[in-house]
């Protein structure tokens, strides 16, 4: 009962991966890290429950509050990205490429 | 047992119709709500593993303020509402690689870890558990939360506003 919990975490944890490294948009790249979180909190709470304990939703709390906070402050980038350059593709962001 | 495994296949394989319908489809706001569904599906998965404050924070953060927030940027950065083909790399094996990679690499090892053990649902773990703990062995963290959403909050604020 446990390993079929931690399996669906890991699969939709890959499907994140995989929006983050094959999308170009940089809202859809953002939507692919908030399946990932997702990912690590089901694996959290299942864990908690597994061991029978309270800290594993305690954690996935935080969790879910830090990614709120990451969701706005990078939306506001995405925003400046797109007033800078007129669009959001994340190819076309490498002023840093050396 | 049996309505919990039911249950529980058909939320996964909601969750992950969906999810692969997010990272293809060539839409933007159904991304947004495909991404809707699959945070719905971990409230409920979240209720099966008996979590049932952290499911209803779920769908009140997630489901209520962060596809909000997303549909905002969709609708700020000026999107097509409609189809588009220019939402992806070039290149689309090489993530596809590297996930296949990453996804034999962990069924391998969280099956060989944790294939023969189960969870006993000994105790339900009571919303006033879950306070207890937050606001006595870990309330120092719960204060660096909130300074980290006020200063994401003022973050946000001062990367966005316009002069």
């Amino acid at each position: 009962m446990l390993n079929q919990f931690l399996m669906l975490a890991a699969v939709i944890f890959c499907i994140g991966v995989y929006g983050v490294l094959a999308r170009k948009n940089a809202v859809l790249v953002l939507m692919s890290i908030e399946l990932m979180l997702n990912a690590v909190n089901i694996n959290l709470i299942a864990f908690g429950a597994f061991r029978d304990n309270v800290i594993g939703q305690v954690f996935a709390l935080f969790v879910i509050a830090i990614a709120a906070a990451e969701v706005g402050v990078g939306l506001a980038i995405v925003l400046l990205i797109f007033r800078n350059r007129a669009n959001i593709d994340l190819d076309q962001a490498d002023l840093m490429k050396g | 047992m049996v309505a919990e495994n039911i249950s529980f296949y058909l939320l996964a394989v909601a969750m992950v119709a969906a999810a692969v319908r997010l990272v293809t489809t060539k839409n933007v706001v159904r991304a947004a709500l495909y991404l809707a569904i699959v945070l719905a599906g971990a409230a409920g998965i979240f209720i099966l593993l008996l979590a049932e404050f952290v499911a209803w924070v779920q769908v009140l953060v997630y489901i209520g303020a962060v596809v909000v927030l997303l549909l905002f940027g969709v609708m700020l950065t000026r999107a097509p509402i409609g189809r588009e083909s220019d939402l992806d790399n070039d290149s689309r094996w090489v993530p596809a690689l590297v996930a296949v990679f990453l996804l034999g690499a962990l069924v391998a090892m969280l099956s060989d870890a944790f294939g023969s053990q189960d969870i006993s649902f000994g105790s339900i773990q009571r919303t006033a558990d879950v306070s207890d703990s937050i606001f006595g062995a870990y309330v120092i963290p719960f204060e660096v939360a909130s300074v980290l959403l006020l200063a994401a909050l003022v973050g946000a604020v001062a990367l966005a506003r316009r002069d």
